[in-house]
């Protein structure tokens, strides 16, 4: 069954319905569909086989554009699974959380369900191309329902955010097109054809020289788009404007495909220039850690901070993925879940209490505990996954990504530990001094408490984090076979502990 | 003596099917001059254009018959070429030329009438003027104008031989220089661009003549062939033979809108009538490049490794000066005059390469660029206020709250120019990068890359003026066009769009097409 082509029409083909359903009906309409491309996306799920041998299932191929050898050609493997799963969950979501947050924009309701409909399935369409054409433009075309998302219904500084978010994403995306015909170009004079094939393309044997350069092509493009310091300054002012819902998924799962691409491209087409480049993503990642964490601490505005704390996370992955042992790696992958979740529920709740209290700044609130307490205690669950507590589901990757570092690279390990500290710091600081203390007569007027539809709406999302938290063996299992072989592509073997156990 | 003279002169062999498409437009300039002479007034808009639809049709028509009989051959003495290439770019124009000439016939557009002055001798602001735009008086010249310039149009990318081509140059670029200076509004502007267009024009003709003369001194013919073969004999007088390959260069170059050979399209884009803007900037351009191809590829081919380097320069010049200048541009026309000539150094990659794949890419990317451009002029013509086309930027702010659709149409061309997935722009860029990348020019594909993100801000800029910002009441408005203007802004959408998604069919005529007979 043609699986993944289902996921990726079936939120167009919602699109072109809420758009002509009009603005009484779109987001109904919009959110039906959602939840039937969640059905969907969970029945693929189940019909995974986490142990076969096969790098990737479900795939399909059909050619496209002959000429260049691109073909329509797609597949998971167990973390594209995990992250369709995510992305396709969160639709719905941030929907139903943000039923009335586009009402304020320059565009229309229906605009806005249609183009977070189409994002959506270009979501799913960039986690499962496995021809890198394909991918590629995945990759550029998604630019453009988040630009409009965030320029037409994002708020007062939107035009430079929605700028910002797509000229530093073109750059980035450019650089790896400049990448990707390199690599065309060396699959033509190996084999004779230009081929963009995933598979095959693994295949290359690259001039050591060469490998570091379309690495480097790629990487640029991965690091804007997950965002590593420096790259990173498109992502507050993006996050900061876009509505809580578009911030969602542009955080928990735009900036996924970054990381993701690291996994499926980086490691595996270039392994030697990835053992090679090591050192300095590792370093890369150390400075994000701590860099988000720190300017998170000095935020006084609510989203921005969220996004800050991102950047942070982000660090978190990369170190796992480049600290090249399966621990680390399969921890930076479930992190990559989790932070899509921790994300949201942080960004939905700081929308509900935005859009009640009419500001982002928080030192506008306080108190919120004594009117709202299902909205505050909703708000420090979300702070608390953020932070890693042990029983939430980051808890789970933090450590694995930790540890596994820990055993190639202890002080590298040891350094990005502090980090845990900041976030506990950023976390609770905010919670702090928004949440407690008196409420002001601004806060006792208009906070009130979450109504029906936001209960519903934030109620699996922290269900999920906190079951994520304590059987996180569901998405291991998935995850685990592919780490184990992208590991085998690169040809790294976890490092031998010095001290063996003995069973006697 | 004379007898024995007269018999050894061979009579040139013309193969008139295969001249056909050049020859049936000729014809119909010529139907177009009398129908001036001898129709009556009243009826002459619509008699020229019944004539010159027509022309083209049957033009297309034998354009078909010379693909589909696969006819190639030098013809006329070597003069002239059929092969694919020419076939090939001979149908682009002439699509071009039909979405070009819709937008001709467009009179719903302007309450007084079309885009061209009634009378382009009565002194702007002078009685005379008012009289005739009162009197409802519509110029019909631009039909045969437009006819000849198609003409010319068609020969260029086929000539084989320096003087045919200069010929071809005259035929095409002389009817522009009028019609440049021929709009209805804004008329100082308009022919201020004319006579500007004209004086460079004419300045860069002369450089083409100077380098023919100087190619025929060190080849002894002015053929392509003959020169080719004249390359590969000889080794001294190599100075005057690249002095002479680079003026003709550069005659080409400036036809093209090649930085630093640009100067005159700001303000010739900005000046002329739109319609003619559009036609011009696409029908042009495609002309051009067909033939400074042609006379790279084949005549110059030889001396590839002393022309090579030039390109490269060009090339990154053009792309660099077409970005940056780009970006602080505050006139749509303008704007577009300067992503023109970002496109021309993006093309210029493609000479760079001088393969086969960056010979079908270059035509593959020529289509859709000219298709994309009518488009993108067609809507720039529909966006007005009380003076005139609104052609400032700041007239454009809320535009899309205002008409959703046509900013929206608008916005898929910018995200064309500015080669994003899914649209056409963006397999073109590929196919020339990709081409560029296989003959070693890896350097020059990265500040390609580099330079379409540059001009990526320029194009967001608009749909970002046009999307994100609400409507004033200095927001132009769109004026609701007649059928003409529709068809042409549908069918250069949809193209815009399928051949993003579907290149396939054109990819593969263009790698057919991609030959050059010598």
């Amino acid at each position: 069954m043609a699986w993944l082509t289902l996921l990726i029409v079936l939120p167009l083909v919602g699109a072109a319905i809420a758009w002509f359903a009009g603005d009484g009906l779109a987001r109904q309409v919009g959110f039906v569909v959602a939840l039937v491309t969640l059905g969907v996306s969970i029945a693929m799920a189940l019909a995974y086989a986490p142990n076969s041998t096969a790098f990737l299932q479900f795939t399909e191929h059909v050619d496209w554009i002959k000429a260049f050898g691109a073909s329509y050609s797609v597949g998971v493997d167990g973390i594209a699974l995990v992250l369709i799963l995510m992305s396709t969950a969160l639709v719905p979501v941030t929907m139903l959380a943000g039923w009335h947050e586009m009402e304020g924009g320059s565009g229309s309701i229906r605009g806005y369900v249609a183009l977070t409909l189409i994002l959506e399935s270009m979501m799913v369409g960039v986690f499962a191309a496995t021809d890198v054409f394909l991918f590629y433009v995945f990759f550029e075309a998604i630019l453009i329902p988040m630009y409009f998302l965030i320029g037409r219904y994002g708020g007062a500084k939107r035009q430079y955010a929605s700028i910002k978010f797509l000229l530093y994403s073109l750059l980035g995306g450019l650089i790896m097109l400049a990448a990707l015909i390199g690599l065309w170009v060396q699959a033509k004079q190996q084999l004779g054809h230009g081929t963009f094939d995933w598979a095959t393309l693994s295949q290359l044997h690259l001039d050591p020289t060469t490998e570091k350069w379309l690495w480097v092509g790629f990487f640029i493009a991965f690091a804007v788009k997950a965002p590593l310091v420096p790259v990173h300054t498109w992502l507050p002012d993006a996050a900061a404007e876009a509505t809580p819902g578009s911030a969602t998924l542009m955080v928990g799962v735009l900036d996924k495909i970054g990381t993701f691409g690291m996994f499926r491209y980086l490691l595996v087409l270039f392994p030697a220039a990835s053992l090679w480049a090591t050192p300095v993503v590792i370093i890369l990642s150390i400075v994000s850690i701590f860099y988000g964490a720190l300017l998170a601490i000095g935020q006084s505005d609510i989203k921005r901070l969220i996004a800050y704390t991102s950047v942070s996370h982000f660090g978190f992955i990369t170190l796992g993925i480049f600290a090249f042992t399966s621990q680390s790696q399969s921890g930076a992958a479930l992190y990559m879940v989790n932070h899509g979740f921790s994300t949201a529920a942080l960004f939905l709740v700081a929308g509900f209490l935005i859009s009640r209290r009419g500001s982002r700044f928080i030192e506008d609130f306080g108190g919120v505990n004594k009117v709202a307490p299902l909205l505050t205690g909703a708000f420090l669950l979300a702070g608390l996954s953020s932070l890693a507590l042990p029983g939430m589901s980051s808890f789970v990757s933090e450590f694995l990504v930790l540890v596994g570092t820990f055993t190639r690279y202890p002080s590298e390990a040891v350094i990005a530990t502090f980090g845990i500290v900041l976030a506990a710091l950023y976390i609770l600081l905010m919670y702090q001094r928004s949440m407690t203390g008196m409420p002001g007569e601004t806060v006792r007027e208009r906070v009130t408490e979450m109504n029906r539809r936001e209960i519903v709406a934030i109620a699996p999302v922290l269900a999920i984090i906190i079951a994520l938290g304590f059987v996180p063996q569901v998405l291991l299992n998935v995850i685990n076979p592919t780490i184990d072989k992208t590991m085998h592509v690169v040809a790294v073997a976890d490092p031998k502990p010095a001290l063996e156990g003995t069973n006697s | 003596m004379m007898l024995a003279a007269l018999s050894s002169f061979a009579t040139p062999n013309f193969d008139y099917v295969k001249l056909a498409p050049v020859l049936i437009v000729f014809a119909g300039a010529i139907v177009s001059v009398l129908v001036e002479a001898f129709v009556a007034r009243t009826q002459r808009r619509s008699v020229q254009i019944v004539v010159t639809f027509l022309t083209i049709a049957i033009a297309f028509g034998a354009v078909l018959n010379n693909y589909t009989a696969k006819r190639e051959g030098i013809e006329a003495m070597g003069a002239f070429a059929l092969d694919g290439t020419a076939t090939m770019l001979q149908g682009i124009i002439l699509v071009v030329g039909v979405l070009g000439a819709l937008l001709f016939a467009e009179r719903r557009v302007d309450p007084a009438g079309d885009a061209f002055a009634p009378r382009a001798s009565a002194l702007p602001g002078s009685s005379d003027e008012q009289q005739f735009t009162e009197a409802g008086w519509l110029q019909t010249e631009v039909w045969p104008l437009f006819l000849f310039a198609l003409g010319g149009m068609l020969l260029f990318p086929a000539a084989t031989d320096l003087l045919t081509m200069f010929v071809a140059l005259e035929v095409l670029s002389l009817p522009l220089y009028l019609m440049a200076g021929m709009a209805r509004r804004r008329r100082l502007l308009s022919q201020e661009a004319a006579l500007k267009y004209f004086i460079l024009g004419a300045f860069s003709s002369a450089f083409f003549l100077y380098g023919a003369a100087l190619v025929y001194g060190y080849a002894g013919s002015t053929n392509f062939g003959g020169i080719a073969t004249a390359l590969s004999k000889m080794t001294n007088n190599e100075g005057m033979f690249l002095l002479g390959a680079l003026f003709v260069a550069i005659g080409l170059l400036f036809k093209v809108g090649v930085a630093p050979f640009h100067q005159w399209s700001p303000d010739v884009y900005q000046g002329a009538p739109t319609p003619l803007t559009g036609f011009m900037a696409a029908a042009t351009k495609i002309a051009a490049f067909g033939a400074l191809m042609r006379v790279m590829y084949v005549a110059f081919g030889g001396a590839r490794w002393d022309w090579q380097p030039i390109v490269w320069v060009l090339a990154i010049v053009s792309m660099a000066v077409g970005t940056i200048v780009g970006v602080a541009q505050s006139d749509i026309k303008r704007m577009l005059a300067f992503s023109s000539v970002a496109h021309a150094g993006f093309l210029l990659l493609a000479v760079a390469a001088a393969s086969k794949d960056g010979l079908s890419g270059s035509l593959f990317y020529l289509a859709t660029y000219g298709v994309t451009t009518v488009g993108a002029f067609a809507v720039v013509s529909l966006v007005r206020d009380a003076t005139g086309e609104a052609s400032h930027l700041g007239a454009w702010a809320g535009l899309g709250r205002k008409s959703p659709f046509m900013a929206g149409v608008f916005a898929l061309f910018l995200l064309a120019f500015a080669g994003i997935p899914l649209t056409s722009g963006f397999i073109g860029k590929f196919a020339v990068f990709s081409a560029a990348a296989a003959s070693g020019a890896t350097p020059l594909v990265i500040i390609a890359v580099i330079a379409s993100a540059v001009a990526g801000f320029f194009y967001v800029r608009v749909i970002v003026l046009m999307f994100f910002t609400e409507a004033t009441e200095a927001t132009a408005s769109v004026v609701v066009p007649s059928g003409y203007t529709r068809v042409v802004v549908g069918v250069t959408a949809a193209l815009t769009l399928v051949l993003g998604i579907l290149p396939q069919p054109l990819l593969d005529l263009a790698a057919n097409a991609s030959t050059f007979l010598r």
